[in-house]
C-alpha cells in the first residue's frame, strides 16, 4: 500500500503533468476537436442550392452514405459507387501501407548499421523529398509514368517494349505514387525502433539455435514491434484520406474518399453529404486503428 | 590416463581487417580442452580471449585453422548448429520475453515439445533459485539476477560445452564473489565443460581446474592453477599472476649468484649464464641475522594492510624484494625504515623463468 505522502506526491506529479500539456490541449481542442464539431452538425443540415447549408435537419446526407435516391421513381438503392470508392479507398492505403513496409522495413535496417557518419547521410537523403511540395513531386511522377512519358520512351527506344505501357490513370498508378510519398513516413519511425535494437541479440538467438527466419520472428519484429506500429499508422491514415495522388494519378475516374469528399464540397454542392462522408472516413480510421493496435499488442504479449 | 576432449583448437588464426590495418588477434593457437573440466582463459586485455571464444561458439570463422567439438570438425558449422551455449558479457537476455521464456528459448528453436520445456525451465529456475521470477521481464530484475537468467537460458539446452565471456565483471565485488562459488557448483553439478574468459587472475585461480595464459594473441602457458601460480613459464605469466619479485643472476655450481652478490640455491632447470629468479611475496621470510643462506637487507619501507603488511626490502646492491608479512609476524611495532634485517626464500620459492 503507498502510504497517504506517496500518494499525495503522485497527483501532484500528475497535475504538473496536466499543467505542462496544457499549451498542446488547448490547440487540440480549437483546432481539432472544434472543426470536427462544425462537421458532425452539418452533417445534419440540408445543403444550401450555391453550396454552404441551410439550417434545416435533415437525415438525408447520412442516407446519401451509403444510398442513392433515383431522380425517376424516389426510391432508394444501395449506391454501390459509393461502395466501391470506400472499398478502393481501404484497399489501396493497406496495399500501400504493406508494401511500404516490405520495402522500409530493409532500407530501414540497412540504414540504422551503418556507420554513424554514413547514416546521418542517409537519413538526410530520405528527408529530401519533403523540401518540395507533394503536388510537383506528383506531376514529376505523372510525366515519368503518363503513355507518352520518360519511362515509356525510354522503354520503346531501348525495344524492350513495342507498345506504351498503360500504367497512368489506374489504380496501380495510385497505389505506386502514394507508396513513394509515404515511404518515408515507414521508414522514420523503424530506423528509430531498430536504432535502439541491441544487436548482440542476434547472436544471443543464433546461439540458441534460432534460424534466421525465426531470429526475425521471434526476436526483432517482436521488440521493433512499436515503430512498425508508429510508422504503419502514419502511412495507412493519410494514404485513406489521400487527396492529391489518386486526383493526378488516378485522373477523375479512379476516386478515393479524399476526392469523393472534396466533391461534394465543391462541384457537387452538397456540403452535409461532405461532412458524413468525411465523419464515416474518420470512424474507419478510428476502427481500423482500434483493431489493429489490439491485435499486435496481443500478439507482443503471447511472445 | 586418457581422458575424452571437448574442444579442440587446432593452430586456430584469426586476422581481422586487411593491409595495414590487418591485426592477428589469435596467432596459431592450438589447445585441448578436456570434457567436463573448468577451464579459464586469462590474459590482459586484447590479448584475443574472446576471439578464441567466439571461434568455438562460431561467430567468427578462422583465417586458418580448424575447431574440432568432441573430435568433430565444426570449424565452419554456424552457431545454431553448435551444441554450444554462449554467456554473453551484456547477458544479452531478450527484453520481451519473461524469464522463463528466456530460459525456454533454446529448446524451443529446437522444436521439443512444451512440456519437456516447461520441465527443463522448472528444473532449470530452481538450479539458479529463481523459481519466484519466472514471469518476470529482465528489465525488472537486478543485474545478479539477470546473469542467473543469462546462466539458465545457456544451460537449459544441456549444451556440452559452456562459453562464459567475463560474465561477472559487470558485478560488484561482493556478488562476484557470491557467483563465482555459484558458476562452481553448477560446474560441478551439470558435468558440462565451462569455458571461461577473465581478465582477473584471482577470479582464475580459485575457480579453474585448468588456465591458459595468453597474451598477444598466443597462449604462454596451460596448467593447473598451483602449477602456474609456483611455477610460472616465464616473466609475463609469473608477473600477471600474482605479484612477483624478479631477480636478475648468473648461474654458479648448480646455483645462481645475485647481482647482489647473494649465492641463492634453486634448481636450474639445466641453464648457465644470466638468469631471471621470480620470489613470490609471501614466500619471503624474514629471519634471524646471519642464519645460513640468508640476504642480508635494509628495510625502505613498512605499509600496514591489516591481516598482513608489505615490507620494501633492499638488497646490497639496492635490488629491490618485496615481502608479504602476516602482521603478527612483523612484530608488535612492526619493521621501521632503516632497519637491518636478513630475509630468505621458502623451500622452492625462486624459480628460474624465461625471460
Ligand atoms: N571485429 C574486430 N575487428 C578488428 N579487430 C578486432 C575485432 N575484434 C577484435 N579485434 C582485435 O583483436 C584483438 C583481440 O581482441 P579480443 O576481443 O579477442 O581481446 P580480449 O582478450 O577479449 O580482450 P578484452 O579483455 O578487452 O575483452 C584486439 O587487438 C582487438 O583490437
Ligand atoms: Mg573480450
Amino acid at each position: 500500500m503507498a502510504s497517504l505522502a506517496e500518494q499525495r506526491a503522485e497527483r501532484r506529479t500528475i497535475r504538473n503533468g496536466w499543467l505542462l500539456s496544457l499549451p498542446a490541449l488547448i490547440i487540440l481542442i480549437v483546432a481539432a476537436a472544434g472543426p470536427l464539431l462544425i462537421i458532425v452538425i452539418y452533417s445534419f443540415l440540408t445543403p444550401g442550392s450555391y453550396g454552404n447549408v441551410v439550417w434545416e435537419f435533415s437525415w438525408d446526407a447520412w442516407v446519401g452514405v451509403l444510398y442513392s435516391r433515383d431522380i425517376f421513381d424516389g426510391t432508394y438503392k444501395l449506391a454501390d459507387a459509393h461502395l466501391s470508392i470506400f472499398w478502393r479507398s481501404v484497399k489501396l492505403a493497406l496495399l500501400t501501407t504493406m508494401f511500404c513496409f516490405v520495402v522500409g522495413f530493409p532500407t530501414a535496417w540497412f540504414i540504422a548499421t551503418r556507420t554513424p557518419r554514413a547514416r546521418t547521410a542517409l537519413l538526410f537523403l530520405i528527408t529530401i523529398p519533403f523540401w518540395t511540395n507533394l503536388l510537383i513531386r506528383t506531376f514529376a511522377i505523372n510525366q515519368i509514368i503518363r503513355n507518352e512519358g520518360v519511362l515509356n520512351t525510354a522503354l520503346l527506344y531501348l525495344g524492350v517494349i513495342d507498345e506504351p505501357l498503360v500504367i497512368i490513370y489506374s489504380d496501380f498508378a495510385v497505389f505506386l505514387g502514394m507508396t513513394y510519398v509515404y515511404l518515408p513516413l515507414m521508414v522514420l519511425p523503424l530506423f528509430a525502433a531498430i536504432d535502439r535494437f541491441d544487436m548482440r541479440l542476434l547472436e544471443a538467438s543464433y546461439d540458441l539455435y534460432a534460424t534466421r527466419w525465426q531470429v526475425l520472428r521471434r526476436i526483432i519484429v517482436p521488440i521493433v514491434k512499436p515503430g512498425i506500429i508508429a510508422g504503419s499508422i502514419l502511412v495507412f491514415i493519410p494514404a485513406l484520406g489521400a487527396y492529391v495522388t489518386p486526383r493526378i494519378l488516378g485522373g477523375g475516374r479512379n476516386m478515393m474518399i479524399g476526392n469523393f469528399i472534396e466533391l461534394q464540397f465543391g462541384q457537387g454542392r452538397n456540403w452535409p453529404l461532405g461532412a458524413a462522408l468525411s465523419v464515416t472516413l474518420l470512424v474507419i480510421v478510428g476502427a481500423a486503428l482500434m483493431l489493429y493496435v489490439r491485435a499486435s499488442m496481443r500478439t507482443t504479449n503471447n511472445g | 590416463m586418457t581422458t575424452a576432449i571437448a574442444v579442440e583448437a587446432q593452430s586456430a588464426r584469426k586476422d581481422y581487417g586487411s593491409g595495414q590495418f590487418a591485426v592477428r588477434a589469435l596467432d596459431d593457437v592450438s589447445v585441448r580442452i578436456e570434457k567436463g573440466s573448468f577451464f579459464t582463459l586469462l590474459g590482459p586485455s586484447g590479448c584475443g580471449k574472446t576471439t578464441l571464444l567466439r571461434l568455438i561458439a562460431g561467430f567468427e570463422t578462422p583465417s586458418a585453422g580448424k575447431i574440432l567439438l568432441g573430435g568433430r570438425d565444426i570449424t565452419y558449422d554456424p552457431p545454431n548448429k553448435r551444441p554450444v551455449n554462449t554467456v554473453f558479457q551484456s547477458y544479452a537476455l531478450f527484453p520481451h520475453l519473461t524469464v522463463a521464456q528466456n530460459i525456454g528459448f533454446g529448446l524451443q528453436m529446437l522444436g521439443r515439445p512444451k512440456r519437456e520445456i516447461a520441465a527443463a525451465v522448472d528444473k532449470m529456475l530452481a538450479l539458479v533459485q529463481l523459481e519466484d521470477f519466472a514471469g518476470r521481464k529482465p528489465q525488472q530484475l537486478s543485474g545478479g539476477q539477470q546473469q542467473r537468467v543469462a546462466l539458465a537460458r545457456a544451460l537449459a539446452p544441456e549444451p556440452e560445452v559452456l562459453l562464459l565471456d567475463e560474465p561477472l565483471s559487470a558485478l560488484d565485488l561482493k556478488l562476484r564473489k557470491e557467483m563465482q562459488r555459484e558458476l562452481k557448483r553448477l560446474q560441478t553439478e551439470t558435468g558440462i565443460t565451462f569455458i571461461f574468459v577473465t581478465h582477473d587472475q584471482e577470479e582464475a585461480l580459485t575457480m579453474s581446474d585448468r588456465i591458459a595464459v595468453m597474451r598477444k594473441g598466443n597462449i604462454l602457458q596451460i596448467g593447473a592453477p598451483r602449477e602456474i601460480y609456483n611455477h610460472p613459464k616465464d616473466r609475463f605469466v609469473a608477473d600477471f599472476i600474482g605479484e612477483t619479485n624478479f631477480l636478475s643472476g648468473t648461474v654458479e655450481e648448480g646455483a645462481i649468484r645475485l647481482t647482489s652478490g647473494d649465492l641463492v640455491e634453486a634448481p636450474t632447470q639445466g641453464r648457465s649464464g644470466k638468469v631471471t629468479l621470480a620470489v613470490r611475496p609471501e614466500q619471503v621470510r624474514i629471519s634471524g641475522a646471519g642464519d645460513p643462506g640468508s640476504l642480508a637487507a635494509t628495510v625502505a619501507d613498512s605499509v600496514y594492510f591489516g591481516t598482513d603488511t608489505h615490507c620494501h626490502l633492499r638488497l646490497a646492491d639496492g635490488t629491490e624484494i618485496v615481502a608479504r608479512l602476516q602482521s603478527a609476524a612483523s612484530g608488535e611495532a612492526g619493521l621501521a625504515r632503516g632497519d637491518q634485517v636478513s630475509l630468505r626464500f621458502e623451500a622452492g620459492a625462486a624459480q628460474v623463468v624465461d625471460e
